[in-house]
C-alpha cells in the first residue's frame, strides 16, 4: 500500500476532505442561524438576541478559521496529487473552483472582519448586511464546489479532444443533472446539522441550569429551523437517491446491496445485509419485497439493475457504500422522529422542561456530522472507480510523483489534523463552558424617545 | 494570443497582490521574534485580525486562476514542487488557526509559537517554491518528470531566506500605520534596517540568478525589453531611498507605500524578465493555457467581480482604519 501513489493519494484526499467538511457544514448552518438571530435582534431590540449574535458568532469564527485553512489544502491537492486530471480536465473543472474563490471566498473573507469585530464601527444595517453576505457567501461557495463535484458525478457540457476535456457550454457544466439536487441536499444537511448541534448544546445547559434564558432562546430558534429542515431533508434525500438511480445505477446498486437485476417482481429493499463482493451476493439479508423498486421508480415492479449487470472493474465498494448510506438515512429519520416528538411536546408546552427529550437532544447533537460524512463517503466512494463518472478513471488521474511524497504528506496531514482537531474540540467546548458574555456594552440602539430600555426586563441574570 | 497575455498579466497581478498583502500578515507574525510581551503581541495580532483572511484569499485566487488559465503550469508545478508547496500550506494552517485558538487559550504562548513558526515555515517554503521554479523543473511532454527534491539547492534556500527581510519590511511599515507609542518606535527602526537587508538580498538574488537561468541575461540585455525590465530596479532603489527618508522624518503612510513599491518592483521585475516563460526554460505561457472559451468565461468573471472585491476589501480596511489598541475589539 505504501508504494502505490494512487491509493495513497486517494487516502490523503479522503482524510483532507473528511476533516474539512466538518467546518463548512457548521459555517453554512451557523451562518443562517446568525442571520436569523440578528434579524430578531433588529426587530425586537431585545438584548438577549444581541448576546446570542456575539456568542454564536464566536463559535462561527472558530469553525470558519479551521475551515479556511483546511480548505486551502484542498485547492492545491488537485494539482499536487491529481496533476493528470488537472492538466486534462482544467478547461471544464477549474473555472468552477476559480469562481468559488472569486464570488464566494472573497465575499466571506471581506465581510467576516466586519461581522466579527465591526459591531461598534459600523451601523446596524451595515452590520446586518455583512452577516448576510458572509452567510450568503458560504452558501454560494457550496453551490460552486457541489457543482464541481456534481460534474464529476454526472458530467455534461463537454467533449473530448485527444484525451483533453474541452468545455462546450458552461451552463450545462455548472447545472449538470445532479448539481441542484445535491446542492439542496448538502445545504439542507448543513442547516439541519447546525440546528441540532445548537439545540443539543442549549439542551445541555438547560439541564445544567446555567444561563437558562440564553440557551432556552438559542435552542428555541434552532428547533424552529430543525423542525422545518428535518422533513425537507428526507424529501431531498429521496430526490437525490432517484437521481443516483437514473445517472449512476452501479452506485445505487452498491448503496442498496443489490446484486441481481429484478425480472418478474420488484427489487427488494435490504434493511440489513452483509454484502460479499467476492461471491457476488449478500451473506445475510433482511429485506422488504419490492421496497427498492417502490423507492426509486415509484412502482411496485420497476426494474432496478443489480451489481452483476456491471463489469467487476466498474463496481464501487459495496460493503462500504451499503453501510455508509444506511447510517446516513438512519440519522435522517432519527432526526425526523425527534422533531415529531418536539412538535408534540411544544403543543403540550413541555418542550423546554421534559428531561428525556432534552437528554435526547444532547446525545444526538453531533449525529448530523456523522450523517454528512457518511453521505460524502457514499457519494465519493460510489463514484469509484471513476474520477469523472464513466469517462476518466481515478487511476488515470494521479500525479507523476513518487509514493514517498504522499507517504510523507499524508503523515504530516494526519498529525496536523489530529492536533488541530483536538484543539478545536477543546476550545469550542471551553467557549461553551464559559458561556455567553452578558456584560460587555452593546452597540448603541437608536431608540425612539420614550421607548423602554430593555436591559433587565428581558435578560435574566446569568447563572440563574 | 491577446487573451492569454491578458490572463498572464492578471495572474501576475493576483500573485503580486497576494505576496504584498499576505506578506504583511506573515511579516507581522515573524515580528513576534522581536515583540515578546503578551500585550504587544495582542496588538500585533489585532492589527491584522480583521483582514488576514481576505489577504490569504488572494493565494486561493492566484491558485485558482493559474489552474483555470494555465492548467499545465498548475499541474506541473504543484506535482514538481510537491514538498515545498505542502510545507507552505502546513505553515499556513498553523498560522491561520493560531488567530482563533490563541484568543481562546490560557496557554497563549504555545499558539504564539505556532503563529510565529507557522508563518516562518510558510515564508521559507514559499521562497523555496519560487527558487525551485527559477532553477528549473524537469518537464517531459506536458508533465513533471523530475524527482521529489529537485527544487532543493543553495539558490532556492537563498530565495527562501531573502523573503524574510522583505516581509519584515512590509510588516513593520504596516505597524507604523496601525500602532502608536513604543511599538511604533520600534517598527520605524525595524523598517529602516530591513530595507537595507532587502536591498542586499535583492542584489544577491539578481547576480545569482543568471547562473541557474542563463537565458535571463538575454532578457536583461536585449532591446526593447531591457528598457522595460530595468525600470523596476530603478523604481526599487527610489522606493528604498524614499522609505529610509520617510522613516527618518517619522512619516505615517509614506513608509508603507514605499515598502510596497519596493517589494513589487522586485516581483514585477522578476515576472518581466521571465516572460513569456511560465516554467523556465521549458514551458511558455502560450503552450500552457486553457482553451479560449474557458479563458474568456473566467476573464469575464474577473472583469465583473474583481472591481467589487477590491472595493469591499478597501471598505473593510477603511472600517478598521486608525490605530489598533490593546483592548476592546479583536482578540485578547
Amino acid at each position: 500500500m505504501l508504494s502505490d501513489p494512487l491509493l495513497l493519494s486517494r487516502l490523503q484526499f479522503a482524510v483532507t476532505i473528511m476533516f474539512h467538511i466538518i467546518f463548512p457544514t457548521a459555517t453554512i448552518g451557523l451562518g443562517l442561524y446568525l442571520v436569523i438571530i440578528e434579524i430578531l435582534w433588529l426587530l425586537t431590540k431585545e438584548e438577549l438576541y444581541y448576546r446570542m449574535c456575539r456568542f454564536w458568532g464566536r463559535v462561527f469564527a472558530i469553525n470558519f478559521g479551521v475551515g479556511v485553512v483546511s480548505g486551502v489544502v484542498m485547492e492545491f491537492e488537485f494539482g499536487t496529487n491529481w496533476a493528470r486530471f488537472s492538466a486534462l480536465g482544467a478547461n471544464v473543472f477549474a473555472p468552477l473552483l476559480y469562481f468559488e474563490v472569486l464570488t464566494a471566498f472573497f465575499l466571506e473573507a471581506g465581510f467576516l472582519g466586519i461581522m466579527l469585530f465591526g459591531w461598534m464601527r459600523v451601523s446596524r444595517p451595515i452590520h446586518f448586511l455583512a452577516t448576510c453576505l458572509v452567510a450568503g457567501g458560504s452558501i454560494l461557495s457550496a453551490l460552486w464546489i457541489v457543482a464541481a463535484n456534481s460534474w464529476m458525478q454526472t458530467p455534461a457540457g463537454f467533449r473530448l479532444e485527444g484525451g483533453q476535456f474541452v468545455a462546450a457550454g458552461f451552463r450545462a457544466i455548472i447545472f449538470n443533472p445532479s448539481t441542484l439536487v445535491r446542492f439542496s441536499h448538502m445545504v439542507a444537511a448543513a442547516f439541519e446539522t447546525s440546528a441540532f448541534a445548537v439545540a443539543g448544546i442549549g439542551a445541555f445547559f438547560l439541564l445544567k441550569g446555567r444561563n437558562v434564558a440564553f440557551f432556552r432562546r438559542s435552542m428555541g430558534v434552532a428547533l424552529v429551523s430543525a423542525v422545518l429542515f428535518a422533513p425537507l431533508q428526507v424529501y431531498l434525500g429521496d430526490w437525490s437517491g432517484r437521481e443516483v438511480f437514473r445517472y449512476q445505477p452501479a452506485k445505487l446498486a452498491a448503496m442498496e446491496g443489490l446484486w441481481e437485476t429484478n425480472t418478474a417482481s420488484g427489487a427488494p429493499f435490504a434493511l440489513v445485509a452483509l454484502p460479499d463482493a467476492d461471491k457476488e451476493r449478500n451473506a445475510f439479508e433482511i429485506s422488504i419485497p419490492s421496497g427498492l423498486s417502490l423507492l426509486v421508480t415509484h412502482t411496485l415492479s420497476g426494474r432496478v439493475p443489480g451489481l452483476k449487470a456491471f463489469p467487476r472493474q466498474d463496481r464501487p465498494n459495496v460493503a462500504v457504500l451499503f453501510t455508509s448510506f444506511r447510517l446516513m438515512v438512519a440519522i435522517g429519520f432519527l432526526f425526523l422522529f425527534v422533531m415529531i416528538w418536539a412538535a408534540v411536546l411544544w403543543k403540550r408546552k413541555r418542550l423546554f422542561t421534559q428531561k428525556a427529550f432534552l437528554w435526547t437532544l444532547v446525545v444526538i447533537q453531533a449525529f448530523g456530522w456523522v450523517a454528512v460524512e457518511m453521505g460524502w463517503v457514499t457519494a465519493e466512494m460510489g463514484r469509484q472507480p471513476w474520477l469523472v463518472y464513466g469517462v476518466m478513471r481515478t487511476s488515470e488521474a494521479v500525479s507523476p510523483i513518487r509514493p514517498g511524497n504522499v507517504v510523507w504528506s499524508l503523515a504530516l496531514f494526519v498529525v496536523i489534523f489530529f492536533s488541530i482537531g483536538a484543539s478545536y474540540v477543546y476550545y469550542v467546548l471551553r467557549a461553551f463552558w464559559r458561556g455567553p458574555d452578558m456584560e460587555s456594552p452593546i452597540p448603541h440602539l437608536q431608540r425612539r424617545a420614550g421607548l423602554r430600555i430593555l436591559e433587565g426586563s428581558s435578560a435574566p441574570p446569568a447563572d440563574a | 494570443m491577446l487573451l492569454i497575455d491578458v490572463w498572464a498579466i492578471l495572474v501576475g497581478l493576483a500573485m503580486v497582490l497576494y505576496v504584498a498583502l499576505d506578506g504583511i500578515s506573515l511579516g507581522v507574525a515573524m515580528l513576534f521574534g522581536m515583540f515578546v510581551s503578551g500585550k504587544e503581541r495582542s496588538v500585533l495580532i489585532n492589527t491584522i485580525a480583521p483582514v488576514w483572511d481576505a489577504n490569504q484569499t488572494w493565494l486561493l485566487f492566484g491558485g485558482g486562476a493559474i489552474f483555470a488559465a494555465f492548467p499545465v503550469v498548475y499541474a506541473v508545478l504543484s506535482s514538481g514542487l510537491y514538498v515545498p508547496l505542502i510545507t507552505f500550506i502546513a505553515g499556513l494552517i498553523f498560522r491561520g488557526v493560531a488567530f482563533e485558538f490563541r484568543s481562546e487559550s490560557i496557554r497563549k504562548r504555545a499558539w504564539e509559537w505556532a503563529f510565529f513558526l507557522g508563518s516562518l515555515v510558510a515564508v521559507l517554503s514559499q521562497g523555496m517554491t519560487l527558487g525551485g521554479v527559477l532553477t528549473g523543473v524537469v518537464v517531459r511532454g506536458r508533465e513533471f518528470a523530475g524527482g521529489p527534491l529537485d527544487w532543493l539547492n543553495p539558490f532556492s534556500v537563498m530565495v527562501g531566506i531573502a523573503l524574510i527581510p522583505g516581509y519584515l519590511m512590509l510588516a513593520s511599515a504596516y505597524l507604523v500605520v496601525k500602532t502608536a507609542g513604543s511599538i511604533q518606535d520600534r517598527a520605524y527602526a525595524i523598517a529602516r534596517r530591513s530595507t537595507l537587508l532587502v536591498l542586499a538580498v535583492m542584489a544577491i538574488v539578481t547576480i545569482w540568478m543568471p547562473f541557474h537561468y542563463p537565458l535571463i541575461l538575454t532578457h536583461w540585455t536585449g532591446t526593447p525589453r531591457a528598457y522595460f525590465v530595468w525600470t523596476f530596479p530603478i523604481l526599487g532603489l527610489l522606493a528604498a531611498w524614499g522609505l529610509v527618508k520617510s522613516v527618518r522624518k517619522r512619516r505615517t503612510f509614506a513608509p508603507l507605500v514605499c515598502a510596497i513599491v519596493l517589494f513589487l518592483s522586485g516581483y514585477l521585475g522578476l515576472l518581466a524578465s521571465l516572460y513569456p516563460y511560465a516554467i523556465p526554460p521549458s514551458v511558455k505561457i502560450h503552450e500552457a493555457a486553457a482553451q479560449p472559451e474557458s479563458l474568456l468565461f473566467t476573464l469575464w468573471g474577473a472583469l465583473i467581480v474583481l472591481p467589487l472585491v477590491l472595493a469591499y476589501t478597501g471598505y473593510s480596511y477603511w472600517v478598521f482604519r486608525g490605530k489598533t489598541g490593546e483592548e476592546g475589539e479583536g482578540y485578547s
